[in-house]
């Protein structure tokens, strides 16, 4: 019986402990006609064995080894071996969320100390232990902003990743939250527009840097921007990896810094789990979604960390908490502190820069062919929109014979001559180049 | 206590290695210098060694399944296997991306597709979604559904959810982020759904009926036909909190009960790892009808094909995460099953009962049971007797217990019951690991008679003491500063 300990003698014996004759007598007060004494039409059981031949035949279906351009939120960054192995320990995978703070000082201690580095990255005041993901990070910020300021009115610059936006969407529509687009122009959010549309009902303005295209946007004017109306918030998502290289959001004064986390050690996993981090001001500290750990002593005077701020969670505050957030995506906050301490600050500059300057060799490559040109002039980080000199779905489609994923075809977003391609760190020149000329060679053929 | 990591910096030091660039070219020719970062990035600089022993330290000081029994109530704190882990690192599984053509995530795509189906057959619905990553926002998805299939038959006048006071926290907190008013109804004296309360709240304007099935108390609702009539009666639909489904696998199916919509916990029931806090799946399975509003995309099969299907596009709800959830997740809840298979999922609920009455039966002679029936997967036991006798809180017994070398029962919850002390064994515990935690709380209750002292001033044996939750709050210390 697998992974069940008691014997049929055993369980009989505590029946008979429990004063009943059998298991039906123990279930009375389920009416009988709801008991299924039969079995369900699950198939039968798999051994060990067979259940590890099945999972790695379907897995022999996923193409997991082609030279890959994917990204648009979901990157394959170098992840150091000795981070899975923190992942693997049961004493952080199989340990409940740290209520008992006793006996939970080994993950409240790294989420102290995930906060912290959080802080340091986008150069912010707190951090909360985590969300999600980064779109449901972007969708509480902006609930948080409308929390904070008593508006309702939320601006999502256009170029922010269409799928997050969707989530957003989803979240906001049952707090009467007005979600107002401002379109992009040359592949960043125009910035006429947004002036025009910020007004005394705004809450918040959510801006994403680098940009769904990849492009990075001027943070500063925008903020400038924002701030021009008395209590708008300004929310910016940013891809972690970038802030080695980019400025950090505290350094053009942003009110909320979120932002998907995969990239910091956390495989893709076919897109989850993630997990969204999420920093703030220290004003904002108790309009926080979400759990966090703060520093304070036990009964001996010794330093220890516990879940604090808990009045504004749902297990305290129910229907009127900042969110219903309970269990969220903790252990993958885990992979991104392991990841962050072992690459350090020269790691992560070299792995942003590597990326930077290998997805700059690309464009410039892909730009010089006939037929291709860069969707837009604006300074990019590791990630670039190309047109196309035919249908992005056709050039993915070919290149997929070649063992290369040629990027992701923004046809569904719009564009359908369009691709956006991602780089990291990984990519070595012979990657690079087999894209070009495959790209080089679907144009001519 | 450990250092922090930060204390371990030594400038200079490293913890890694990469390649050399290929492509060296100068950043600043990437990257204008307006757009460069100016602040410093304070990491601390350690090597793998460093990083190795700093958290293995860490790691040292939890509890966690391996280490020792977890009576968490409403967590089924069960055993993950290990198998699961194996698998799901396979690059095949775990180096796949997303937005990948669907033709090369055939394998995910089926694995997928089955699970949504075996999921609805284990809990009576047409299907299931993978999409919610956790509980909370499974709430959250089934009751976005509801809304949705009210407003698709222009019913925009019903708007609340009504809800037992014995719920989970998270259900009136999705409730009101979804758009619902929330009406709590109180819990008759056998700690079940009050029915006379029910009728006098029942009216056109209910949307739904939100509720845990057993409830938190551990006890079936046995009403639930009546229920699931009324509210039905007004149109309105039954949402199940599937958080205690560990009770039922195998036994009941809610579909066929009187549920529409109900959230699993594939990180409860189905034996995935709590991670400390997630990452966890919240998948919820709906009736017939119901599909279409489900958040898109569903795996669906073309001839012989799986296909992530946009179908319902216009009348689903949308979208709750990214793209397809806790994959990884969901894969080890996939294994489980298969593990598992039609015969085992039978005996998880049936073991997990009895191992749930067996200490019932043990306790009840030394802590109060206000609902003391044969319970399903969990009981509630209150700290009631100690706190008039001894003025010993359920706290200081939760704390004595971390001393016994146990995690604590979930306390303080429901809220229903004074000092409550929610005990869920689960079914893969042994007798003889519920016999020695017996024997360790009737121990704790004569220490409280005895040694009352030793129970106040507990825990002693844990990595720290107690802590000071107010100087917490009071000076907000929330990360390191360098």
């Amino acid at each position: 019986m697998p992974f069940i300990s008691n014997t049929e003698e055993q369980q009989q014996e505590m029946l008979t402990a429990c004063g009943v004759k059998s298991f039906d007598e123990l279930i009375s007060t389920i009416p009988k006609k709801f008991i299924h004494h039969d079995r369900c039409s699950l198939e039968d059981a798999y051994s060990e064995l067979e259940i590890t031949r099945k999972m790695n035949a379907l897995a022999a279906k996923n193409t997991a080894d082609f030279n890959s351009f994917l990204g648009a939120g979901i990157y394959d960054h170098f992840i150091p071996a000795a981070v899975d192995h923190m992942l693997l320990r049961p004493e952080f995978l199989t340990a409940y969320t740290p209520y008992q703070a006793e006996v939970s000082q080994g993950t409240l201690q790294y989420i102290y100390e995930y906060q912290s580095l959080i802080c340091e990255l986008t150069g912010m005041e707190i951090a909360n232990a985590g969300m999600y993901d980064g779109a449901t990070a972007c969708a509480e910020a902006i609930l948080m902003a409308v929390r904070k300021t008593r508006k309702t009115k939320a601006i999502v610059c256009g170029s922010v990743n269409p799928l997050y936006l969707r989530v957003i969407q989803v979240y906001t529509e049952g707090q009467g939250v007005e979600i107002v687009v401002i379109p992009s122009k040359n592949g960043v959010v125009d910035t006429d527009a947004l002036a025009a549309a910020i007004d005394d009902k705004t809450a918040s303005v959510l801006l994403q840097t680098p940009n769904f295209f990849g492009n990075i946007e001027n943070a500063f004017a925008v903020e400038k921007l924002v701030h021009a109306s008395k209590k708008a918030l300004f929310i910016v998502a940013v891809d972690p990896i970038s802030l080695a290289v980019l400025n950090a959001p505290g350094e053009y004064n942003a009110d909320i810094v979120v932002g998907e986390g995969q990239s910091l050690g956390n495989s893709m996993n076919f897109g989850g789990p993630l997990f969204g981090f999420f920093a703030a001001k220290a004003s904002l500290v108790r309009n926080m979604p979400g759990r966090i750990v703060g520093a304070t002593l036990d009964a001996d005077g010794k330093t220890s960390y516990v879940l604090t701020l808990q009045a504004r969670e749902q297990h305290i505050r129910r229907g009127k908490a900042t969110s219903n957030i309970c269990s969220s995506d903790q252990l993958c906050s885990l992979a991104a502190t392991v990841y962050m301490c072992l690459m350090g600050p020269a790691g992560l500059k070299e792995v942003a820069e590597q990326s930077t300057t290998k997805a700059h060799y690309l464009a410039g490559k892909i730009a010089a062919l006939d037929g291709y040109a860069m969707a837009s002039d604006q300074p990019f980080f590791k990630e670039f929109a190309i047109t196309t000199p035919r249908p992005a779905a056709e050039i993915v489609e070919v290149l997929k014979d070649k063992k290369i994923f040629a990027g992701v075809d923004l046809s569904p977003f719009g564009n359908p001559d369009m691709l956006l391609i991602a780089v990291t760190e990984k990519k070595t020149r012979t990657d690079l180049d087999a894209l070009v000329a495959a790209l080089q060679e679907v144009n001519n053929g | 206590m450990a250092n922090l990591i930060f204390e371990m910096h030594a400038p200079g030091r490293k913890g890694y290695t990469l390649p050399k660039n290929d492509v060296p070219t100068p950043i600043a020719t990437c990257i204008p210098q307006n757009y460069s970062r100016t602040a410093p990035l304070r990491l601390p600089e350690v090597s793998e060694l460093d990083v190795m022993r700093h958290f293995i330290e860490l790691s040292q000081l939890n509890h966690f399944i391996e280490k020792g029994f977890y009576p968490l109530g409403s967590c089924t704190m069960k055993y993950n296997p290990k198998i699961n882990e194996t698998l799901v690192r396979n690059p095949g599984w775990n180096n796949i991306h997303p937005l990948q053509p669907q033709d090369t995530v055939q394998g995910a795509l089926e694995a997928m597709y089955d699970l949504q189906r075996d999921l609805a057959e284990i809990a009576g619905f047409a299907v299931a979604t993978l999409q919610p990553v956790a509980g909370a926002q499974g709430e959250f998805t089934g009751l976005k559904v509801i809304a949705a299939y009210h407003k698709h038959n222009g019913d925009t006048h019903k708007t609340k959810i009504l809800l037992p006071d014995s719920a989970h926290g998270t259900n009136p907190a999705s409730a009101f982020m979804s758009g619902f008013e929330i009406v709590e109804l109180p819990s008759n004296d056998k700690g079940m759904v009050d029915l006379e309360a029910l009728k006098a709240a029942i009216d056109e304007n209910v949307a739904g009926f939100m509720l845990t099935n057993p409830n938190t108390l551990g006890i079936f609702e046995s009403q639930i036909e009546e229920i699931s009539r009324l509210v039905h009666s007004v149109g309105g639909l039954m949402y199940m909190d599937g958080a205690n489904f560990n009770a039922l696998m195998g036994l009941v199916k809610p579909g066929e009960i009187g549920f529409d919509v109900m959230h699993y916990n594939l990180h409860k029931s189905f034996a995935t790892p709590h991670g400390g806090g997630g990452p966890g799946s919240g998948a919820v399975g709906v009736r017939e009808d119901l599909v279409k509003f489900l958040p898109y995309p569903m795996v669906t099969k073309e001839g012989s094909q799986y296909v992530l299907s946009n179908n319902d596009q216009e009348t689903s709800i949308g979208k709750v995460h990214a793209f397809y959830g806790n994959f990884g997740v969901n894969l080890r809840a996939y294994i489980y099953i298969k593990m598992q298979g039609a015969d085992g999922i039978m005996r998880v609920s049936r073991n997990a009962i009895i191992n749930a009455n067996y200490i019932m039966r043990k306790l009840e002679k030394y802590y109060h049971v206000p609902f003391n029936d044969n319970c399903m997967h969990e009981f509630v036991a209150s700290g009631e007797w100690q706190k008039e006798k001894y003025g010993i809180k359920t706290l200081d017994i939760a704390k004595r217990i971390l001393d016994k070398g146990y995690h604590a029962p979930t306390i303080y919850f429901p809220l229903i019951v004074h000092e409550a002390m929610m005990i869920e064994p689960t079914e893969t515990e042994s007798k003889e690991t519920l016999d020695a935690f017996i024997q360790a709380m009737i121990d704790i209750a004569k220490e409280c008679e005895e040694t009352p002292e030793l129970v106040k001033n507990a825990p002693q044996n844990t990595p720290i003491r107690r802590v000071d939750d107010t100087l917490a709050v009071r000076q907000l210390n929330l990360h390191y500063t360098w």
